[in-house]
């Protein structure tokens, strides 16, 4: 991209500047640090010049957007096209409870769906199962059955608003459920949009929801994966997640890393059931957080889109360029949110949220100040759609397409962050690919020594956490949180005994002996599971149909 | 004499909440610190975090849950410690607990909770100075 003259003398021509300028102010005004290095740890050099990229070929390693290796956006226009999708992860209490929330959330101007189901729900136990007690409505919305669903959508026609569910272990259930539900509203497949996490690998990493072993989960996966090819088009079938293993600790690199190695697995299972690539890949999709450190978070979506790019192309030998997008959900960093103080979070997401937009998200959620205390209360939920909503419309950075291409800094940390990535994902290959590094308890400790490190500089106050270990303040800030009512567990409790007395049993166990029968075998099980859940049978006896099936998973705790 | 016998936690996940990172680095700040640790792992049941607390000895619990069912699940720990005759064992919570909260887990005999954000050292001193040690033999 440079002219080699001019190159040599640029070096030139810094030699001088250090030896006039910069040791000069050194000496008088030494820098605050020996080293500088991004949150993840990553060195940092004081200036960056074109010498950083010499090498770097403009048409070859960034391209135009829309086009091979995509680093500058998925789409020829990014946002002056469309903007992103404003998609707030929400659900507590009960099925009610959350389709108010959704539809206060759509008439503030949220332009998507994000269902939070709670913990019975995502480790496939009923809300009247005694391992539920405590925890019914707490995180998410419990569904045990398809009448759960129904009220959850309540007047929210599902061929207008496309629904994103943070589900995985218990994905073909929940899916089948919406599918089930968009039948009733006389809304095509085809015509709905949407998609679901189905992301089982990461659960062994971080997060926790697995219910099966690995195998068995896989299987389940590749079952949505197929029939979303086939039966509904504009659903994303996975969405391959990094956002739980950063917020477990992982750095940058380790959590493209692992989530693009882990998108690999994925693509090989599919491809061994014989779905040929270019049919299903256009559907995978992923979803990444957003850390503090702006530049890296920028150059870790710059990198990850053109790393997916050469990866489907060159090592699956996709053909069709909509296979090779790597399209992707952003949610600012959980993590980073403090207690203390908590209207400081507000700034943290919105800087978050700015370099997710900077990196070329195709739909963000933004935290809510009050995350580190309780669920989001309604003040703290419109605030943080606000925030999305300002960088919008406001800032003027949706101008133009991934405006920090060039940046001498910019271009060598996605560089970096690619070529260290890049030598991650060999690590695992080398161990036989993201299931078996993951058995090996590889990514675990990865990530553990990386939240360890990160603590212990936060201890040293190497680093510095405002309001926590530095500009502390004593003074409480009055802040109204929300409460999960208490009475909402025995509400669904007791709506769900309801449709087990209501439904019509003999079809109930039909079903459920079907979808064992199937479970033995090799077929697709989603059809069996569409059976089941149109008949009322409940989240709880499907897993426990599968669970006899393919027996319960016992990780091996990783510290 | 001689010997001093090591500070022995449990430094336990219950309820079905996966999210452990700080129950990880409190495994590794609390060894670092001298202590014997055990970690249970997560999605353990109140019955199998006691059943483990018994099983090992522990001079301490601590409880990690962010989740919101600490008020289901705390208590009833608390509860089940002492109907296993280990009352004495200094039992603290950590997590997303909001405040209004604490007074009750206090009076369900849950000694100290420590929300995001607290020091490593904090806990360790309070640990430090509140754990009563089994008496050896």
């Amino acid at each position: 991209m440079f002219d080699k003259q001019k190159l040599t003398s640029i070096v030139k021509e810094q030699e001088r500047w250090e030896r006039d300028t910069l040791n000069k102010t050194l000496a008088r005004f030494p820098e605050r640090q020996p080293e500088f290095t991004t949150v993840s740890g990553m060195p940092i050099q004081r200036l960056y010049t074109p010498m950083n990229v010499e090498d770097l070929d403009y048409a070859e390693d960034l391209g135009f957007p829309g086009e091979f290796p995509f680093t500058r956006g998925v789409y020829a226009t990014v946002y002056r096209g469309r903007l992103w999708t404003m998609r707030q992860y929400a659900g507590f209490g009960t099925a009610e409870e959350s389709n108010q929330r959704y539809k206060y959330l759509l008439e503030q101007g949220q332009t998507g769906l994000s269902v939070a189901f709670d913990l019975p729900t995502q480790i496939g136990y009923d809300s009247d199962h005694s391992i539920a007690s405590g925890e019914v409505g707490r995180v998410g919305v419990p569904v045990s059955s398809l009448r759960d669903m129904e009220i959850l959508f309540d007047g929210i026609p599902l061929d207008k608003v496309s629904t994103s569910m943070t589900i995985n272990s218990t994905a073909p259930q929940v899916l089948a459920m919406y599918i089930a539900l968009a039948e009733k509203q006389g809304v095509p497949l085809s015509k709905v949009a949407g998609t679901v996490q189905n992301d089982i690998l990461k659960e062994y990493v971080a997060r926790g929801t697995y219910i099966y072993p690995p195998e068995a989960s896989m299987r389940l996966a590749v079952d949505i994966i197929e029939y979303c090819q086939k039966n509904a088009p504009r659903f994303n079938a996975i969405s391959v997640s990094g956002y739980h293993m950063r917020e477990a600790g992982a750095t940058a690199v380790q959590e493209l890393a692992f989530t693009l190695a882990n998108g690999i697995a994925y693509v090989e299972a599919a491809m061994k059931r014989g779905l040929p690539i270019d049919d299903f890949a256009p559907r995978v999709s992923f979803f990444f957080a957003c850390h503090n450190d702006f530049f890296e978070e920028i150059a870790k979506f710059r990198a990850a889109r053109r790393l997916w790019a050469k990866i489907m192309k060159e090592r699956f030998g996709a053909k069709d360029l909509s296979s090779m997008l790597l399209r992707y959900h952003v949610q600012t960093s959980g993590c980073t949110l403090t207690a203390q103080q908590p209207y400081n979070n507000i700034v943290r997401v919105t800087m978050q949220a700015l370099a997710a937009v900077l990196g070329g998200a195709q739909s963000l959620h933004t935290n809510s100040f009050d995350e580190a205390l309780a669920l989001p209360s309604e003040t703290a939920v419109i605030t943080a759609l606000r925030t999305q909503q300002i960088i919008a419309h406001e800032s003027g950075v949706t101008n133009t397409v991934d405006p920090l291409c060039g940046s001498f800094f910019v271009e060598s940390l996605t560089n970096k962050i690619e070529e260290e990535a890049m030598e991650y994902i060999q690590k695992v290959d080398a161990m036989g690919g993201a299931m078996a590094a993951i058995q090996r308890g590889f990514y675990q400790k990865q990530i553990a020594d990386s939240a360890y490190e990160y603590q212990k500089d936060v201890e040293g106050k190497e680093r510095i956490v405002v309001g926590v270990n530095e500009f502390i303040t004593e003074a409480k800030v009055p802040i109204k949180l929300l409460k999960v009512d208490p009475e909402a567990e025995r509400r669904q409790v007791e709506r769900l005994r309801r449709v087990r007395a209501e439904r019509d049993g003999k079809k109930v166990k039909e079903a459920l002996e079907k979808l064992r029968k199937a479970a033995d075998g090799n077929d697709n099980l989603m059809p069996f599971m569409l059976k089941a859940v149109k008949a009322y049978a409940t989240n709880g006896e499907i897993s426990d149909t599968l669970r006899e099936a393919f027996g319960e998973y016992k990780a091996e705790t990783i510290v | 004499m001689g010997l001093e016998r090591r500070i022995r936690v449990l430094v336990a996940k219950p309820g079905l909440d996966g999210h452990d990172r700080g129950a990880k680095v409190m495994v590794r700040a609390l060894r670092d610190a001298g202590m014997e640790v055990i970690y249970t792992g997560i999605r353990q049941t109140p019955e199998q975090v006691v059943e483990a607390a018994v099983q090992e000895d522990v001079d301490v619990v601590g409880l990690s849950i962010l989740s919101g069912a600490h008020m289901t699940l705390f208590p009833k720990i608390t509860r089940l410690l002492k109907e296993r005759g280990m009352g004495d064992v200094l039992v603290i919570g950590g997590g997303i607990i909001p405040e209004e909260d604490i007074l009750a887990l206090k009076q369900a005999g849950i000694a100290e909770v420590f929300g995001p954000g607290t020091p490593i050292q904090t806990i360790v001193k309070y640990i430090n100075e509140n754990v009563q040690m089994k008496k050896e033999l």
